[in-house]
């Protein structure tokens, strides 16, 4: 926990504490303290909302360089679909995918190939039905991440599949050394992100686990270097292997789309999920069998990191599909390896960070005081404390991490009381 | 012994309330870190208890009381009262109307559920007065 990456920096020179990220934070990570706003990292689960927030671009995000890309012999990009949205005016993705190659990429991966291995087993898991239900997806690693520490009782609801980034890498390995007979170490595998959730995940989360990727790369870094190619003379080596199901993926609702018979329900943008994630601890949703879960507003195609609106993005997505649909009905891949091949290899760890106190009697007093403190603040959940609710203050105080004389509502009225 | 007591209004009638009272005291008794499995079996029974209050009793005070050992819900009405406790206690019994039926209420798990989900349950009620119930659950 302790040297988690941080995806998701604040520039405290450019920050103006005004507290729109406080705000619109879904952890309570941020406080603003002495004008300045500051994250508690161990809550930030790198969903990005903040980042959207910001009005004084602030918050700045960490993601590895095209430098990187130096320490290989043979550079391997995984692609997200979201990738061929973000060339909007282009009508043919495969010169998407090809001018990768002209910026020093070997090989080219399309993630959503994954997704479609990923679809195909979701039927059968469902088919077969040895499932807790409702099954929760974890293509968003901010969810999975809100869920391993607020919601824990939904852990063993996760789906055990690999999510499709990591599976993607893992085929593309084995893809690679069988074509170029290259040893692991010389091989790099780099993904292009669409958000800082999965640049964390991959740099220090759960996602580094495997060890089958090296690196992540933002897609508007990506973008903005291919700008220096000129993408319509890009010559045409690889072909589209992904089949629409797997391009579905990256708009929220895609992935469940691919299991028609299924009861389903898909929400996307942080605030929902919670409120589904809510829902879903008082088991009010055992109507449901499978839950996919976004962060951001629309699926991948809502990711911070992308250069292209979000509905534009969707449309492309949209139209991506039926132009595959054309051309191809089946999937590339089969599934032809062991089933232990799909599935991750550890179990989801939860940790507690909401809980004032480890010894529950402890907690159980801090929140008398919590109670006690909180009856004297105005509740008006201003925010100008910098703590985002008045019981987040309350908390806070509890904790020593502020005092009363922060709120500035009661300290207005004590001044005025006393001149009176 | 230290402890803490929460005291919700439940609005009766309002169903776009309904399950608040039970809502705030899930966050709170996993602030304190009390086991899930027991904050479910609290936040069923007392959202069960909360609903009837909102259907049948035209509201009533919800009371939660954490000590280190045990959890109390106490709901308190003063409502119509149960006629025939015994009945009310057999699951699929249900006074309630069509229309609160067609809300998706009333399918007489309300009691049944309280009874099953609570360590201890016990159910003071006099016609035309009112009815406090009282759940405990061990920590």
């Amino acid at each position: 926990m302790a040297d988690k990456f941080r995806s998701i920096v604040f520039d405290q020179s450019r920050c103006l504490g005004c507290t729109h990220c406080m705000r619109k934070c879904p952890t309570q990570a941020i406080r603003v303290r002495d004008g300045k706003a500051y994250v508690n990292y161990d809550r930030c689960i790198s969903c990005g909302n903040c980042v959207r927030a910001c009005p004084s671009h602030a918050i700045t995000t960490r993601f590895d360089t095209f430098d990187i890309l130096n320490g290989y012999k043979y550079k391997v990009a995984l692609m997200p679909s979201v990738f061929y949205a973000q060339f909007p005016h282009i009508n043919e993705p495969e010169l998407v995918l090809n001018s990768l190659h002209n910026i020093g990429f070997d090989y080219v991966f399309e993630v959503a190939r994954a997704a479609d291995m990923l679809s195909l087993l979701k039927r059968e898991m469902f088919i077969i039905g040895d499932v807790k239900t409702p099954v929760i997806s974890t293509v968003c690693p901010a969810c999975v991440e809100l869920i391993l520490t607020k919601y824990q009782c939904l852990r063993d609801n996760l789906i055990d599949d690999l999510p499709p980034l990591l599976l993607s890498a893992k085929m593309a390995r084995d893809e690679v050394k069988k074509l170029t007979g290259l040893k692991d170490k010389d091989i790099g595998v780099f993904y292009l992100s669409p958000c800082p959730a999965k640049v964390r995940a991959i740099k220090s989360g759960s996602y580094s686990q495997t060890g089958d990727l090296n690196g992540a790369i933002a897609v508007s870094e990506v973008v903005k270097k291919l700008n220096l190619v000129d993408i319509k003379d890009v010559v045409i080596k690889d072909e589209i292997k992904a089949s629409q199901m797997g391009i579905a993926w990256s708009t929220s609702g895609g992935e469940a789309s691919n299991l028609p018979n299924i009861r389903q329900l898909a929400a996307d943008g942080i605030d929902n999920v919670v409120s589904i994630l809510r829902e879903l601890e008082d088991g009010k949703l055992s109507d449901i069998d499978f839950v996919e879960l976004h962060a951001c507003p629309g699926g991948c195609v809502g990711g911070v990191f992308n250069v292209v609106n979000t509905f534009v993005a969707k449309s492309k997505i949209h139209s991506l599909r039926r132009t595959v649909l054309q051309n191809k009905t089946n999937t590339t891949d089969k599934i032809d390896k062991p089933i232990s091949y799909y599935k991750i290899p550890w179990k989801w760890q939860t940790t507690d960070l909401y809980t004032l106190d480890k010894k529950l009697p402890v907690a159980l007093q801090k929140m008398a005081d919590v109670e006690k403190i909180l009856k004297k603040l105005p509740r008006k959940d201003c925010g100008i404390c910098g703590s985002p609710t008045c019981r987040a203050l309350a908390e806070d105080i509890v904790q020593g991490k502020a005092t009363e004389s922060m709120c500035l509502v009661n300290r207005y009225f004590d001044e005025n009381n006393k001149t009176d | 012994m230290t402890e803490i007591v929460w005291r919700f209004d439940v609005e009766g009638n309002n169903f776009e309330l309904a399950g608040h009272a039970s809502q705030q005291t899930k966050s709170r008794l996993k602030q304190i870190g009390v086991n899930n499995d027991i904050i479910r079996k609290v936040i069923i029974a007392m959202y069960e208890g909360e609903i009837n209050m909102v259907i049948h009793a035209n509201g009533g005070v919800a009371t939660v009381t954490v000590q280190p050992n045990l959890i109390t819900v106490v709901l308190a009405d003063t409502g119509k009262g149960i006629e025939n406790v015994e009945l009310a206690m057999k699951e699929g019994y249900s006074t309630a109307t069509t229309e609160i039926r067609e809300l998706g209420f009333g399918a007489g798990m309300g009691l049944p559920n309280m009874k099953k989900y609570s360590d201890d349950m016990t159910i003071d009620t006099t016609v035309g007065e009112g009815t406090t119930i009282t759940m405990k659950f061990k920590i």
